[in-house]
């Protein structure tokens, strides 16, 4: 399984749901809240079912629900690469 | 009681894509009608269409919302920008709730329903989107303008074919007496993708002319179906005395009365039967309080299906008698929006009252076993104070709706 960068995560949001709404905080962006950049649950849901069709990535709702910021995903998402890589 | 009027106009046509570019090219009879190029369509029996050629989402949108929503949502969204814009309208200045968002839709968005179900099939449920849920629904563009605007007033959604645009106006016309400040209302529709042209094609009332020039001929003894496009009309709609209060730029005219009815059950009447579309123009001119006299030009539903024409010829007849009211059909330009038509025609019929000038139907050589006085090959001046506007939607849906200048 490929491994996932935080810019690789971007990208796919920006292709699922188009760019974040609060430029001023992209510098921080991954530890904003999916909410305040713009993106809301549809959005993070949309991602999820990328992270699955592209690197194996199999996240529960709750837990794509309930992840709150780009980087907290990116760490589950890198924790199951490692565990099955 | 004041009177529901119209203070913004924000129009998306496939021979114009903002109001003065579409009224100029409905006055210099410059048509939208043409070969679909969105997909192939040489399968299919019918091959033109109104199609908005050369739509760039990004240039009017925010990046957001382009992959959320379909093709005529994105269109709708342009139009309601132009409208509130030309309304003047700052919906943070008013009440939260203050300001409605009703529009009508024959069948949401199509296209963006197609393409998932191709997911579907070709990959995988995986694969299909979660906008799904919501980018086809038929209440979207009224979600969608009501998000973008934040217009929380109430809302909602009228189906019903091609009278639905007409409907939509209607029910935004009843939430003002509620005091309600705005209503952003009308309809902007049209599902020109495989999916969509089945459902239009299986109805069997499409043209299969391959010329433009052949294609949609309402009235004419040549008449053989009609070619169907994707457009429409976002209008502001106001209390009066809101509006002036608020000082709106301009008022373009009112909206003085409107009433719909339903055809008899199939088979117990004759295709032709013109009794329920009578009673609607009847009950509109009522509503009004005006007479057919009062009534300067009409603009017709022109179906282009000779049982259709028919029917609208005997009921404009029956209510106009021997007096030969002019009527425009400037669908003819653009084919037939779907609910996008009615909000599209009172549009245009707002800009004639304005201007004094009644565009010319493009093609069409009327019969004169009609009877009507159709405008053709060049552009009518004309001074109005009221016209009615007809929209008939496939299934039995009468729709009539009387327009008043300014003034």
């Amino acid at each position: 399984m490929p491994d996932l960068t935080l810019d690789e995560l971007a990208r796919i949001l920006r292709e699922c749901a188009g760019e974040g709404e609060n430029a001023d905080i992209e510098g921080e962006f991954e530890n904003v809240l999916f909410a305040d950049l713009g993106y809301d649950s549809l959005a993070v849901l949309e991602m999820a079912a990328r992270l699955k069709q592209d690197y194996g990535i199999e996240l529960t709702d709750e837990e794509v629900t309930e992840v709150g910021t780009p980087g907290r995903l990116l760490e589950l998402a890198r924790r199951q690469i490692a565990a099955t890589s | 009681m004041n009177a529901a009027v119209v203070t913004g106009i924000g129009v998306v046509a496939p021979n114009g894509m903002s109001t003065e570019e579409y009224w100029n090219a409905a006055l210099e009879a410059r048509s939208g009608i043409r070969r679909i190029t969105r997909f192939p369509p040489d399968r299919y029996r019918a091959t033109l269409a109104g199609e908005i050629s050369g739509f760039d989402p990004a240039a009017h949108l925010p990046s957001r919302l382009v992959p959320q929503t379909d093709h005529s949502t994105r269109l709708s969204l342009v139009a309601a920008d132009e409208a509130i814009r030309d309304a003047g309208l700052d919906p943070w200045e008013l009440p939260e709730y203050g300001v409605g968002v009703v529009t009508a839709n024959s069948a949401g968005g199509f296209e963006f329903g197609h393409q998932e179900l191709d997911n579907l099939w070709r990959k995988g449920p995986e694969y299909v989107s979660a906008y799904q849920s919501f980018a086809w629904f038929y209440a979207v563009n009224t979600g969608q303008i009501s998000i973008r605007h934040a217009l929380r007033g109430p809302s909602g959604v009228l189906v019903a074919d091609e009278a639905g645009g007409l409907d939509a106006l209607a029910q935004a016309r009843r939430l003002l007496r509620r005091d309600l400040n705005a209503v952003v209302t009308g309809a902007v529709d049209g599902s020109l993708c495989p999916w969509g042209w089945i459902a239009q094609t299986a109805a069997g009332h499409l043209s299969t002319a391959e010329d433009p020039a052949l294609a949609y001929r309402p009235f004419d003894e040549e008449a053989a179906g009609f070619v169907p496009g994707e457009g429409g009309a976002i209008l502001v709609m106001e209390d009066e005395a809101a509006a002036r209060m608020r000082g709106a730029p301009q008022v373009h005219g009112r909206l003085l009365g409107y009433a719909a009815t339903f055809d008899p059950k199939p088979g117990t009447a004759p295709g032709d039967d013109a009794s329920a579309l009578c009673t609607a123009i009847e009950l509109a001119l009522a509503d009004a309080d005006a007479d057919a006299g009062d009534i300067d030009a009409v603009f017709a539903d022109a179906a282009g299906i000779p049982d259709f024409d028919r029917a609208e010829a005997a009921a404009l007849g029956a209510v106009f008698g021997a007096r030969e009211v002019p009527v425009a059909i400037p669908k003819t330009l653009t084919g037939r929006l779907c609910a996008g038509a009615g909000p599209l025609d009172v549009a245009t019929a707002l800009l004639a009252l304005r201007d004094g000038v009644l565009p010319a139907a493009a093609y069409t050589r009327p019969s004169p076993r009609y009877g009507l006085n159709v405008v053709v090959d060049r552009p009518l001046a004309l001074r109005m104070r009221a016209v009615l506007v007809v929209a008939r939607g496939l299934g039995g849906f009468n729709s009539a709706m009387v327009v008043g200048g300014a003034h």
